[in-house]
């Protein structure tokens, strides 16, 4: 159903001006899964993310998509395979839904091409997956913070990669909106096995969702694997700093996370 | 409930592609009546003034016939001056957009962050200082509206250019270069109150085929180069990063559009000088008119023609003294503007 | 960071003895080369001969250069700490230009001839413009951010900017005279100008002054500042009354001089700190040297004709705004 890309990172270096973020970095995000980078702030997720979408120049080493420089790569051809959602993207005043989803079709059109039924068909496939299709001719900055993040995943839906990058998906959205948005990625990755690359900062949904987590620290990898793998006390404290208990979830499965601080603390049985 | 489970998209694809016909009829709808406006226009400045011609004079003259009294009126003095309304208009009203759109502001106008202000200054130093002809006053004028530009940019980056900076920076160049203008046209041997309308403001006085000739080759040439880049602008107001993830090489079609734009402007305002508020309004009024979503290029030029040409007319006859093609914009446009500002205030910010 | 007040007097001494320097240097330089026995025969009073009476025309300049310089500058500052806004600058937020159309409109339509009521008329642009732009610019999300005051000014501007052409154009008779000072000059400075002006002048700076402590206060958010006592709207009013009287003022003797108020401010900050009781004299003092100063440059370099004042502090002045614009971390809209 969908091509297998490798998508890699081999001593990366990354950083803004005279600060260094992220410091000879190896990884390797496993094909048709779902993986989540974990940090404390200002650890480097973003800026990871932003360099293997080709948004920020490595200062040393490469990001490998295939085998190849994703720097060297044409941005059209690198646009069809791999999708980014940024941080905070910008909607144009008054822009519908179906527009705004149908920009997603942009790296597979050419300079003056006209519109195919190819690209109707990709926006209606991405709506209808995103169940947006309803809200299609609605004003996309009318619709509540759930909504329009899933107007922002049905147009990098429409692009129609196979591999999907996904900065802080979930940050300003209340918790019913977050497990909404986290739920669509999952059935994406299940049905179409799109590989999903996504930024969290909680612990706890990351546990949940991704099959593969990598928590940073510092800029660097501080441990990589399965969620039991890596969210440990031990991960916790020092990636954040903070003493924890981690404990199974009785509703997943997956290892949970309950932070240890000053006061309201029950002594462990 | 799985979200993706096989759910026929035909009647979704048949409502997409039906709602963004709606939008392209709107486009050309509108499209095709401005520019009636506009050759309705252009023949009415031709026919009515201090002395009224018919259709039929003004046709004949259009086609080189002789005709007497109208030859020299019609041929000599409207004639050029229409169209240099007409061109200069299209000029003001695709780098107007152009840098709204590139810079999510409405407000950011190269008349408010010194494009203009450069060319204008340069203009109106070859001229009055140096004494140059038509021609060279054109060059100077897009070599100086290119180096401010390009300062400008220069000024701004920091590691990436935040629209904010460039903004701010553009208002304090625009400063600088206003102040230069005041300065030459003080020192001007004689007031010449005509020169200093231009410069300050914008005027179609004296309009000849020598000003207007430049003005169209830059419109033949560069006009498309940024229609060219139309689809790239329009994925540019998502945010430079989602652009960049769509496969838009934001650098390079920024570049494109700023000298292309910044071209267009320049040899715009050699002709007939900063016309106040052109190219800030034709944006947001094309934008209204034609609602969200579609590409406003041609829209907005014109908007900007339409607006140069009935401005420059109403200057002329409409009040009791003959005010320049600027002054009525930008007392027309003042209340205009405001509005617009509050409004966009209001929604927070972008074209 | 905490600056001794010893460091804070001494920078104040220290600029008072250049803004002395400075008058020296003006009465006694200019486009016309003087004699030290003329020089001081004029400060007596003579304006016999030529060269006395150019020293006799540079003392009322040189006093009115001072006066405004210190209006401009301690104007800017409270602006800028009324809207906590470090681009507030009378300039950009057009609020010369709105005194220059109240000022051209009353000329023109209601025949106002004497400067006091000249005056009366700019403040009162002045005033409605500040209003406007602030309303304006606080329009949204985030109030008044930098970009929107700017913008809103820098618009407001453009407009004002067309009425009063639209104003003057068709009226010869006050065109001459209107031109010359729109550019924005002291060189036609008179004695009687500044009698006339001082008492506005006087009142403005009161105002101001008085208004430096609710300043700091109100630099921590109204709602802190509310929380510590202040009375914020009326503190507000107060002060935004007395940077409006300054500016409305000097632009109705001077034309309009941009930048004075933007940049000393800045400049005064990096010395003496963000202490309003500080910062505003030495503003104050500051804004006199630097507008003396550039009234000495462009009467030097541009010999015998004169560079107006106003152009040169544009000229000075938009660099400093860029650099202070980049040094900033500004976020994006």
């Amino acid at each position: 159903m969908t091509v297998i890309h490798t998508l890699a990172v081999e001593n990366l270096t990354l950083g803004y001006g005279e600060r260094t973020v992220i410091e000879g970095l190896d990884l390797v995000v496993p094909a048709g899964r779902i993986t989540a980078i974990v940090g404390a702030n200002a650890c480097g997720k973003s800026t990871l993310l932003r360099s293997m979408s080709r948004l920020l120049p490595p200062r040393a080493g490469q990001v490998l998509l295939d085998g190849k420089q994703v720097h060297r790569m044409p941005a059209k051809e690198l646009a069809r395979t791999l999708g980014l959602l940024p941080q905070s993207p910008i909607a144009p005043e008054g822009i519908t839904v179906a527009d705004l989803v149908g920009r997603g079709r942009n790296p597979h059109q050419r300079m003056f091409s006209r519109w195919s039924a190819a690209d109707d068909e990709a926006v209606a496939a991405a709506l209808d997956a995103t169940s947006t299709a309803v809200l299609a001719d609605r004003a996309v900055d009318e619709l509540s913070g759930g909504q329009r993040q899933r107007v922002w995943i049905a147009m990098a839906l429409a692009q129609q990669t196979d591999l999907l990058l996904l900065d802080e998906p979930t940050t300003f959205l209340d918790v019913s909106h977050q497990i909404e948005v986290l739920d669509l990625l999952t059935d994406l990755n299940q049905a179409r096995g799109t590989t999903i690359v996504m930024v969290l900062h909680d612990l706890n949904l990351a546990a949940r969702y991704a099959d593969h987590l990598i928590a940073l620290a510092d800029g660097r990898v501080h441990a990589v694997g399965t969620p039991h793998e890596v969210l440990t006390e031990e991960t916790v404290q020092a990636v954040f700093g903070l003493s924890s208990r981690v404990l199974e979830d009785p509703t997943s499965g997956r290892p949970m996370m309950l932070p240890i601080g000053r006061h309201n603390v029950v002594a462990p049985v | 409930m799985s979200l993706l489970a096989t759910h026929p998209t035909g009647s979704t694809a048949q409502a997409v592609a039906e709602s963004r016909a709606r939008r392209r009829i709107r486009r050309r709808t509108v499209i095709t009546v401005l520019a009636l406006l506009i050759v309705a226009g252009y023949l009415v400045s031709l026919m009515v003034g201090q002395t009224n011609y018919s259709p039929a004079d003004v046709l004949r003259v259009v086609f080189g016939q002789d005709v007497p009294g109208a030859g020299f009126t019609v041929g000599r003095l409207r004639l050029p001056r229409a169209t240099l309304a007409v061109l200069a208009g299209l000029c003001f009203g695709l780098g107007g957009v152009t840098f709204q759109t590139m810079l999510r502001n409405p407000l950011a106008s190269p008349d408010i962050i010194g494009i203009s202000s450069g060319a204008s200054a340069a203009a109106a130093f070859s001229i009055i200082v140096l004494g140059y002809g038509s021609t060279a006053v054109s060059i100077v004028a897009i070599v100086s509206g290119l180096v401010v530009a390009l300062a400008i940019y220069a000024l701004a980056y920091k590691g990436g250019v935040a629209g904010t900076r460039l903004i701010l920076i553009g208002i304090g160049v625009a400063a600088m270069l206003d102040s230069m203008t005041a300065y030459v046209l003080s020192q001007a041997a004689e007031w010449d109150l005509q020169v200093a309308m231009r410069w300050l403001t914008g005027s179609l006085n004296g309009s000849s085929w020598t000003q207007t000739l430049p003005v169209f080759v830059a419109l033949l040439v560069l006009a498309p180069v940024l229609l060219g880049q139309s689809r790239n602008l329009s994925m540019s107001q998502l945010g430079d990063d989602t652009a960049s993830a769509l496969g838009v090489r934001v650098e390079r079609s920024r570049v494109i559009m700023i000298i292309a734009a910044v071209g267009l402007i320049a040899f715009a305002t050699a002709a007939a000088g900063p016309i106040a508020f052109v190219a800030f309004l034709a944006g947001p009024i094309a934008s209204r008119i034609v609602g969200p979503g579609v590409s406003l290029l041609v829209p907005a030029a014109l908007v900007g023609a339409l607006l140069v040409l009935v401005g420059d007319f109403a200057g002329q006859y409409a009040f009791g003294t003959r005010f320049p093609v600027g002054v009525v914009t930008g007392v027309l446009g003042a209340p205009y503007l405001i509005y617009l500002i509050i409004r966009t205030n209001r929604a927070g910010g972008s074209l | 960071m905490r600056r001794p007040k010893r460091l804070r007097s001494l920078w104040l001494l220290a600029a008072l003895g250049v803004l002395t320097l400075l008058m020296l240097v003006s009465i006694t330089i200019g486009s016309r080369e003087v004699g030290w026995d003329d020089i001081f025969a004029a400060l007596g009073g003579a304006a016999d001969g030529f060269d006395r009476a150019a020293v006799a025309t540079r003392i009322p300049r040189t006093l009115l250069a001072v006066v405004a310089g210190a209006a401009l500058g301690m104007s800017g500052a409270v602006m800028q700490g009324v809207t906590r806004n470090p681009l507030a600058d009378p300039g950009i937020l057009g609020v010369n230009v709105g005194a220059a159309l109240a000022v051209v409109s009353g000329m023109a339509y209601f025949g106002l001839s004497s400067a006091t009521s000249m005056i009366w008329v700019a403040i009162v642009g002045a005033g409605a413009t500040a209003l406007f732009v602030y309303t304006i610019g606080s329009l949204g999300r985030g109030g008044s951010t930098p970009l929107k005051l700017a913008l809103a000014g820098a618009a407001t501007s453009a407009a004002l900017a067309s009425f009063v052409t639209a104003v003057v154009l068709p009226r010869n008779d006050i065109a001459g005279s209107v031109r010359s000072w729109q550019i924005g000059g002291v060189g036609g400075a008179t004695m009687e100008n500044i009698r006339v002006v001082a008492p506005f002048l006087i009142v403005g700076f009161v105002l101001s002054f008085l208004s430096a402590r609710a300043l700091n206060a109100l630099a921590l958010g109204d709602d802190l500042a509310a929380g510590l006592g202040e009375r914020v709207a009326v503190a507000r009013g107060a002060a935004a009354i007395g940077a409006v009287v300054l500016c409305g003022a000097v632009t109705a003797v001077a034309g309009p001089i941009g930048f004075v108020g933007l940049v000393v401010p800045h400049a005064c900050r990096l010395l003496v700190g963000v202490d309003h009781r500080w910062l505003l004299p030495f503003s104050a003092v500051l804004g006199a040297a630097l507008l003396t100063g550039a009234d000495v440059i462009g009467r030097i370099i541009a010999r015998p004709a004169e560079i107006d004042v106003g152009i040169l502090t544009a000229l000075i002045g938009a660099p400093v705004f860029i650099y202070i614009v980049r040094r900033r971390k500004v976020r994006e809209l």
